[in-house]
């Protein structure tokens, strides 16, 4: 099949979910609004009578939502190591996921956004935020870190998609909407696929590829900075940062193999997200497992083996205690299985590899969940010695689906209305490929006639 | 399409949209920043403040846990009654063979009386330490913490965004968020009081007078002598916070 060809294919294939999608992304669309819907029923009775409709209390004042919010941050890694740090390195392989590794990035940090604004107690005060906001504190950091790598991720999102708009633009003509029609006119800046506009957009991605990783490496560290910067057995320690942004990697990874096996499926993409892909991501996931339950040894071992002030009872209730099960089971999901899946060359397949990130991406919300409420659940004061411990509330787990829920609908929806797969650069690996070919098989002519002489 | 826009112009387009956005919301702080002053009325702040510093004494030896201060501040404060936060309470420390059991029903307000007696038993009453490095100060996000020049950390409730970053960041469990206002809160050595000349309502109730107020930079006045005759300490001086509280006969296993 000649490469003109192979480009027509993709494109059909890559278009086709935008102008009819299936009944199953209907159907999951619809489940989806269905919980957001119910959520934000619920996110109003939070707003009539305040933070006291969930489960938290005056010592245990953080949650779900924080809990939440924390594993969002994590995930929204993904685009960051996939689709900038695989491309500098030289990687080929990963530009069929990038597009989906960047738009778990954005819908991951809006996510985060708006499970912070749901914890606030005044979330009417919003601005005070941008109007009295005081460098100082950490919580300041984030709020810079976040949003500029937001921005940073958005436009990381956008740009590579120039050329694949404006073949939306070329391609779909009368089959989609008129407003679709001139929305995908006004994104495609005019692109005309001219050697002189790849050349110089091949250059921005270059730069922004740049510039992205110190952001995500940024909004990690600093995200684990509100924790570690206070005087609190469990988060006043020096490998928080580091500690962050491994498990970012780690659950990003996994959040992009449970995409790609959805999308694959859903949209019939198995021709350009094949086993190989799955492979490697799925190594990867492995590598940044292994160093993340390295980190949370070297962690505990020195905590353990000096046990200051509070870290005898917080390291009960790890090893023994009210968290010991989710403790353990957190090693025997998320770094014991999926090694276990990924190295035993039976279980090396696509379902293996997906079934492995399913178990990170449910894991690391639990882990979070008991990075934050253990270290709060030991009490400043002994006022609150007698009160009950932390257990979420309905209200609460509803509110919290509204990030969860409405993180899997953003993304869904996006590529209700954008290809998940970014045919231009697909097309120029193949180009480059039979580049590449032709010119070896050049140079092995001029060998030969040379050796001929 | 192929219009060219120069570098040097790009730069200097970009650099005055920039100084704009920048200027703006400057702009509206000194603008806030003179309409404070304004608002303050005749005296400035530091003329009320004159100079002094607040200190607070608690003597242990003198406590006997009848919970009257708790009742009181909350009367004063408008904190509900009802619900599980306070801005004093009273912890009950009995020291057995066993070791040491710590209670606090209802924060002190009426505490049952205790079936057997240990070998060593005594009260502590706690509040906001005012501390003179303030944790909660640094971490507000929007300064709706902050400490008045007079020693006394007040919470700005019409600021305050209910982030509760502040709470956690006070080692001594002195705030929380108030149930009904959605907004951080705590002791404020009854600071309304305080600007009106008298003493904070704990004070007042005490029947014990375990709890006494002042200034520490008046040496004539009670809580200044107290602190330069007897052996006294704040709470969790490993925390480098600078307590402005000052226990008499405090207790080791005191938390």
């Amino acid at each position: 099949m000649s490469n003109n060809e192979r480009s027509l294919e993709l494109e059909e294939i890559a278009l086709k979910p935008l102008v009819k999608p299936g009944l199953g992304y209907n159907i999951g669309l619809a489940s989806l609004a269905v919980v957001v819907a119910v959520g934000v029923l619920f996110y109003a009775g939070q707003l009539w009578k305040g933070l006291s409709v969930t489960g938290m209390q005056n010592q245990v004042f953080w949650g779900l939502y924080i809990t939440t919010f924390v594993y969002f941050i994590g995930i929204s890694l993904a685009g960051t190591l996939v689709s900038a740090i695989l491309r500098l390195s030289g990687q080929h392989w990963q530009s069929p996921v990038s597009r989906i590794a960047e738009v778990i990035t954005g819908s991951a940090l809006i996510g985060a956004l708006l499970m912070v604004v749901i914890d606030m107690g005044r979330p009417e005060r919003l601005l005070n935020i941008f109007i009295h906001g005081r460098i100082q504190s950490p919580l300041l950091w984030d709020v810079i870190a976040v949003n500029t790598y937001l921005f940073g991720s958005l436009l990381y999102l956008y740009i590579p998609m120039i050329p694949d708009l404006a073949l939306c633009r070329d391609k779909l003509g009368e089959s989609v909407s008129p407003i679709r029609q001139k929305i995908y006119r006004l994104l495609a800046l005019g692109w005309q696929n001219t050697p002189e506009q790849k050349e110089r957009l091949e250059k921005v991605i270059g730069i922004m590829s740049v510039v992205i990783i110190p952001a995500g490496i940024a909004v990690h560290s600093v995200t684990a900075w509100i924790f570690g910067m206070t005087l609190r057995s469990g988060w006043d320690t020096t490998i928080l940062a580091p500690y962050f942004v491994v498990s970012a990697f780690f659950s990003g990874v996994a959040m992009v193999i449970v995409a790609m096996a959805i999308f694959r499926k859903a949209f019939g993409l198995e021709k350009y997200l094949t086993v190989d892909h799955f492979k490697k991501l799925g190594w990867l996931l492995i590598a940044m497992g292994l160093v993340y339950g390295y980190f949370n040894f070297a962690e505990l071992l020195t905590e353990a083996y000096k046990v200051k002030g509070h870290e005898l009872e917080f390291l009960s209730m790890f090893f023994t205690g009210r968290f010991s099960m989710l403790f353990w089971l957190f090693f025997l999901d998320c770094i014991l299985l999926p090694v276990f899946l990924m190295v035993w060359p039976t279980t090396r397949n696509i379902t293996g590899i997906t079934i492995a990130g399913v178990l990170v991406v449910i894991g690391v919300w639990f882990k979070r969940y008991i990075f934050v409420i253990p270290t709060l659940s030991l009490a400043n004061t002994p006022t609150y010695f007698d009160s009950a411990p932390y257990r979420a509330s309905l209200p609460e787990l509803s509110i919290t689906m509204i990030g969860l829920a409405g993180f899997a609908l953003l993304i869904a929806l996006f590529f209700r209305f954008f290809p998940a797969i970014p045919v231009w650069e697909i097309a120029n690996e193949w180009d480059k490929e039979s580049a590449e070919i032709s010119s070896i098989n050049s140079v092995r002519l001029g060998k030969f006639k040379g050796g001929a002489k | 399409m192929n219009k060219k826009v120069p570098r040097r112009q790009f730069i200097t387009g970009a650099c005055k949209l920039l100084a704009a956005g920048l200027a703006a919301p400057l702009g509206s702080l000194v603008v806030q920043g003179n309409r404070s002053l304004a608002a303050s009325g005749e005296k400035s702040w530091p003329e009320i403040w004159d100079g002094k510093q607040w200190g607070f004494v608690v003597d242990t030896h003198k406590c006997i846990g009848c919970g009257r201060c708790v009742k009181a501040c909350k009367q004063e404060n408008k904190v509900p009654m009802d619900d599980e936060v306070y801005r004093t309470w009273v912890e009950r420390y009995v020291e057995t063979s066993d070791g040491v059991s710590i209670d606090s029903p209802n924060g002190g307000l009426n505490f049952p009386p205790l079936e057997e007696g240990g070998e060593k038993q005594f009260f502590a009453p706690k509040l906001c330490n005012q501390c003179e490095k303030p944790p909660c100060v640094q971490v507000c996000p929007v300064g709706a913490t902050y400490r008045t020049g007079d020693g006394v950390i007040l919470v700005d409730e019409k600021r305050c965004v209910g982030c509760r970053y502040c709470i956690q960041a006070c080692p001594y469990g002195a705030r929380f968020l108030h149930p009904e206002t959605h907004v951080a809160d705590k002791c404020t050595w009854c600071y309304h009081r305080v600007l009106r000349g008298m003493k904070p309502a704990c004070v007042t109730v005490c029947p014990a007078g375990a709890r006494k107020f002042g200034n520490l930079g008046d040496h004539n006045s009670e809580v200044a002598e107290i602190i330069e005759t007897n052996r006294v300490r704040g709470l969790k001086p490993e925390k480098g916070t600078k307590p402005r509280v000052f226990y008499v006969g405090l207790d080791e296993v005191v938390m």
